[in-house]
């Protein structure tokens, strides 16, 4: 069965009054402010529409929805027209009847009857409303002007615009539009780019993407929001142009970035015929990115690797094989190293794609099955300073808010996070807040596109150096203090009071003044003392960051700065406000959740605690390892050291993905039994033995925790073509090493985390079908969910200062390296791109570009477009400059999608001194023309391709 | 890097962003850290070095390393 939301015209109105009327002789209360349409709609009558839809506000063009009203002159749209009490309204009269009809008959004369042959054909509100309305003629037919046909009276028809299909996933069919706005409006209102426009008046009035450009060309992001605004099938899906209508669907979980949009998976089959957002989707309100949209064909890409595969030597090509063997290699190998080379020899790192269930196990079977604790994830070299900083500071693990709380937010501070590149469902969302009047502080060394975009400005933009966020946010803290501007009540009854007070008196120190931290920053005093005072008095302060904060060797420190600048202003515990980390991957918050650290188990509680480790014991009938096992980066250097020796890795890409590439191949070629659970033979797989080839988001069920702490079903919609989903992988090697797994579905698999967390205690599969979805702690005191946090009392009770003291980077610039090297992401491509490269995606990311200032650039004779090399004292790398005034001189930018890039061999080895999370974001460089490639990217090309060599093995094997 | 190059460098590293505590509590502090967060063949590393002198090590961190030491935590066995 299809899923299919019920649009109600037009959008709810968050009014508390209520209005009473009277609709077709029945009774309707509604809240007031709603349109006489949506009352209609909720006591379940639908009257004809054409340009409604809730996702927008109403229009009132398509003159189909027009009603009676006892008393009034005039026929009103009932879309415009909102409720009033008292009064009675006739929405199907003989008059409304026949102007409804003859509107339609002039839509219909300017419209081709290929209804058969139309994409849209059975799901087309164009022809929905004509049986609506009764259409059963159309008086005018096409002889005169018309837009449909391409020659009339054998001259070329000027009125006639050909399809526009330059964008790859959609195409734009001009001579079905029927000028309805609604996907001007959507990318103006859900989306905020305002890349489409009507151009013209009247009849010659057409849908055009830019300045009458083609859609790829124009400003468009591709979001999709058009395509499903669209009525008709002027702009529709090129995969249901290509495959027909859809016939059932299954609502689930983006599986990119960390907000975890929700989408209905439209099916044929088992094929996907579209990904579309989902209206009831908490997360996104229906609205999408060109990620989770459209970037899906990965899960069928001819790379996609199907059977297991093993390997005696790295410099072997890869023997296909049975899972049988595959499996057994694995568990004989982590026997024998261990027995070898020690117990804390062997370790997993579990993957922040996979879900909430596949992660609880990976390092299940490395606590219990392996008896260590070596198990870590990717949120160690993004999101590890959160956890540390908000536990500290706060009591718990994770952001504060839900997305909706944006809609409350007066001031919103974004800091070393860029929404609208890479979480861009909710920086939509902040955009449309933005238009409605809240304030903004941007504060990063790039003028991201928040800085300045259409009807969206920041109040401002402190554009520091690369490092210096922890002074900049001390700052900040200093002229809220020394003004006065601290709220006192909140402070007194929600905090620590001592250590505030200690807190202050550093905080007042002048080295922390905006003055004297100007030396550091590089941002003028003025400008820190005007945008702290905004943030202190304008209202709901909201904090948003991203990896930008947390990936420095002081990103620990600045997590808890932030979360210092919130409690000082009393902007925690309500709608509007909070510290919100916007989480990298779709489900790096749920990894953390479920014990992926080497020193937690699962619920962040750390390992020594007696108490949760017999919990843990008792259930799992084992006894636990009570030491802290390695991080990532500590297991490199054990490998390299000699104590670390076979690493299982699920869904992760560390040779790409983590710092000082050299360091991560020297570590991974130092094991003796390296193997990767994934889709693609990914970099890392350079240097495994073992491959077992993943499944996706498509082939599971399972769950997934996005940033707010939502926890969403990922539902099955095709038998994984890899045989296993990745649970059962997992159980696989369990079993093999005596383990006594049986889980049957993942539903066990969450009983039993709801069993041992005790944040997760209410959460049932049969609840989240309920509801849709939870925000954790789901327990008895919260047992539908807590969207806000720290509401009465912060989890630890009071809220904790801690004195953030400014402590410059061992990574400096000098002769040497004069340039500051930071890295990024843009909005098509995700993470190391192993998905989103095999998508159509690449036509808007080929290759990743240095983003380097002209004055720089002229400095050392760099053009535009020409190669340059990247030297940091890790090591050098080559790409293509992009002269570009978004960085400030002094500064330059790179994102990291493209392997061949290797970015991250010239990032270095520095990291967060709490949690070891990298500093990717400031490495010393210098920058030189060269004429292509280094000899490092020729020969590691040559080593990857050699290494992605595969002997097929007869079936009769 | 040799690995107590490394450990030098990281309980330094957590000295300093400690130390501005106050040396009692940066020292105390800098000691739960490591605890809490290494494993044991790292923490059996800085002992090591501590006990061939401890060269690098700042005056918090060094502290630090001789509290742990003292304290006979669980005891700290390499690579198991």
């Amino acid at each position: 069965m299809l899923i299919k939301e019920t649009d109600y015209g037009t959008p709810a109105s968050v009014s508390k009054e209520l209005v009473t009327l009277t609709i077709d002789g029945s009774e309707v209360t509604v809240p007031a402010g709603t349109s006489i349409m949506r009352a209609a709609m909720e006591a379940g009558t639908e009257i004809p529409k054409l340009c409604a839809s809730d996702m927008l506000e109403s229009f009132g063009s398509c003159r189909m929805c027009l009603v009676e009203i006892e008393g009034r002159n005039g026929t009103p749209a009932s879309c415009t027209t909102p409720v009033s009490p008292g009064l009675v309204v006739k929405t199907q009269t003989q008059r409304v009847k026949d102007i409804r009809r003859g509107v339609m008959e002039l839509y219909i004369s300017d419209h081709p009857l290929d209804c058969l042959t139309c994409a849209a054909n059975g799901d087309c509100e164009l022809q929905d409303m004509a049986g609506a309305v009764g259409l059963r003629d159309v008086r005018y037919g096409y002889d005169g002007a018309n837009h449909v046909f391409d020659t009339q009276a054998n001259l070329p028809n000027t009125n006639f615009l050909s399809k526009d299909t330059s964008n790859p996933y959609f195409t734009y069919d001009p001579s079905k539009c029927i000028v309805c706005n609604r996907c001007v409006r959507a990318c103006e209102e859900v989306q905020g780019t305002f890349a489409l426009t009507i151009t013209g008046r009247g009849f010659d009035s057409r849908v055009s993407a830019g300045m009458s450009e083609s859609f790829l060309a124009s400003e468009c992001v591709s979001c999709g929001a058009c395509v499903q605004a669209c009525p008709t099938a002027t702009l529709s899906e090129n995969s249901l142009i290509e495959t027909g209508q859809p016939e059932h669907s299954k609502v689930t979980t983006c599986a990119y970035c960390g907000v975890g949009c929700a989408f209905k998976a439209e099916m044929r089959g088992e094929e996907v015929v579209r990904m579309v957002p989902y209206k009831d989707g908490k997360a996104n309100r229906g609205h999408s990115c060109v990620k989770g949209r459209f970037a899906y064909g990965y899960a069928t890409h001819k790379e996609r690797i199907l059977k297991p595969m093993v390997r005696e030597s790295i410099n072997d090509p890869w023997r296909e094989t049975t899972w049988d063997e595959a499996i057994g290699r694995v568990a004989s190998e982590f026997k024998r190293i261990q027995n070898q080379y020690g117990k804390g020899s062997v370790g997993g790192i579990t993957s922040s794609r996979c879900t909430n269930e596949d992660v609880f196990l990976v390092q299940k079977l490395i606590r219990q099955g392996f008896g260590v604790n070596n198990v870590d994830t990717c949120a160690r070299v993004c999101h590890s300073p959160t956890g540390y900083g908000l536990k500290t500071t706060f009591g718990e693990s994770a952001g504060t808010q839900d997305f909706d709380s944006v809609e409350h937010s007066d001031v919103i501070l974004v800091i070393g996070a860029n929404p609208t590149d890479g979480h861009p469902v909710f920086g939509s969302r902040m955009k449309k807040r933005l238009r409605q009047g809240a304030r903004l502080i941007v504060v990063d060394p790039r003028r991201i596109d928040l800085v300045k975009s259409p009807h969206v400005s920041a109040d401002y933009h402190l554009a520091l150096k690369p490092g210096t966020n922890v002074a900049i946010m001390t700052s900040m803290a200093h002229v809220i203090l020394s003004e006065g501007l601290e709220n006192t009540d909140f402070i007194k009854s929600r905090c620590d009071v001592a250590a505030f007070e200690e807190w202050r008196a550093f905080v007042m120190r002048d080295r922390n003044s905006p003055e004297a931290m100007e030396a550091y920053t590089g941002v003028p005093a003025d400008e820190v003392r005007a945008a702290a005072r905004l943030f202190a008095t304008g209202g709901n302060g909201a904090i948003y960051y991203g990896l930008g904060v947390t990936e420095h060797s002081q990103g620990s420190t600045t997590v808890m700065a932030l979360a210092n600048l919130a409690m000082a202003t009393g902007n925690i515990g309500r709608p509007g406000v909070g510290v919100n980390p916007l989480r990298g991957q779709n489900n790096v918050q749920g990894s953390c959740d479920m014990g992926s650290f080497p020193h937690e188990l699962p619920g962040y509680r750390h390992i020594s605690d007696v108490a949760t480790r017999t919990l843990f014991e008792a259930d799992w009938n084992c006894t636990l390892n009570p030491e802290p096992g390695l991080r990532i980066p500590n297991m490199l250097d054990a490998a390299v050291e000699g104590s670390f020796r076979a690493l299982y890795i699920q869904g992760e890409d560390i040779l790409q993905s983590d710092p000082d590439t050299h360091h991560v191949a020297s570590g991974l070629a130092a094991m003796e039994c390296v193997v990767i659970q994934d889709l693609f033979l990914n970099e890392t797989a350079n240097y495994a033995h073992v491959f077992l080839p993943g499944s996706t988001f498509l082939e599971k069920d399972g769950t997934f925790t996005n940033a707010e702490r939502r926890i969403q079903p990922v539902r099955k919609v095709m038998s994984p073509i890899n045989g296993y989903g990745d649970w059962e992988i997992t159980q696989l090697i369990a079993r093999e090493v005596g383990l006594d797994w049986n889980y049957q579905t993942p539903i066990e698999i969450m009983d039993e985390i709801a069993r041992l967390t005790p944040t997760f205690t209410g959460v049932t599969y049969d609840k989240l079908e309920r509801l849709g979805s939870i925000q954790w702690p789901c327990n008895e005191e919260h047992p539908e969910g807590f969207p806000v946090m720290h509401v009465e009392n912060f989890t630890r009770g009071l809220g904790l200062f801690m004195m953030t003291d400014y402590i410059p980077t061992d990574e400096r610039t000098g002769p040497r390296f004069p340039l500051i090297l930071t890295t990024g992401r843009i909005l098509s491509q995700y993470n190391v791109g192993a998905q989103t490269r095999r998508t159509d995606n690449v036509v808007w990311h080929e290759e990743d570009r240095l983003e380097i200032h002209p004055h720089d650039a002229e400095q050392r004779g760099v053009n535009d477009g020409d190669w340059v090399t990247v030297r940091s004292r890790s090591g050098e790398t080559a790409l293509r400059a992009l002269l570009t005034d978004r960085v400030a001189p002094g500064v330059v930018y790179t994102t990291f999608h493209h392997p061949m890039t290797q970015a991250n061999v010239v990032t270095t080895d520095h990291s967060d001194w709490a949690t070891n999370c990298p500093e990717y974001k400031v490495t010393a460089v210098q920058v030189s023309p060269s004429n292509g490639p280094t000899d490092y990217q020729e020969e590691y090309s040559d080593f990857a391709e050699k290494s992605r060599r595969i002997v097929a093995v007869d079936a009769a094997e | 890097m040799s690995m107590n190059k490394k450990l030098v460098d990281m309980i330094n590293q957590i000295a300093r962003n400690t130390a501005i505590q106050g040396d009692e509590r940066a020292i105390a502090a800098t000691a739960d850290h490591v605890r809490k967060f290494w494993d044991p063949r790292m923490r059996a590393g800085l002992m090591a070095h501590l006990a061939d002198g401890g060269a690098g090590l700042d005056d918090i961190a060094r502290a630090a390393s001789m509290k742990l030491a003292a304290s006979n935590a669980p005891e700290v066995h390499n690579a198991d």
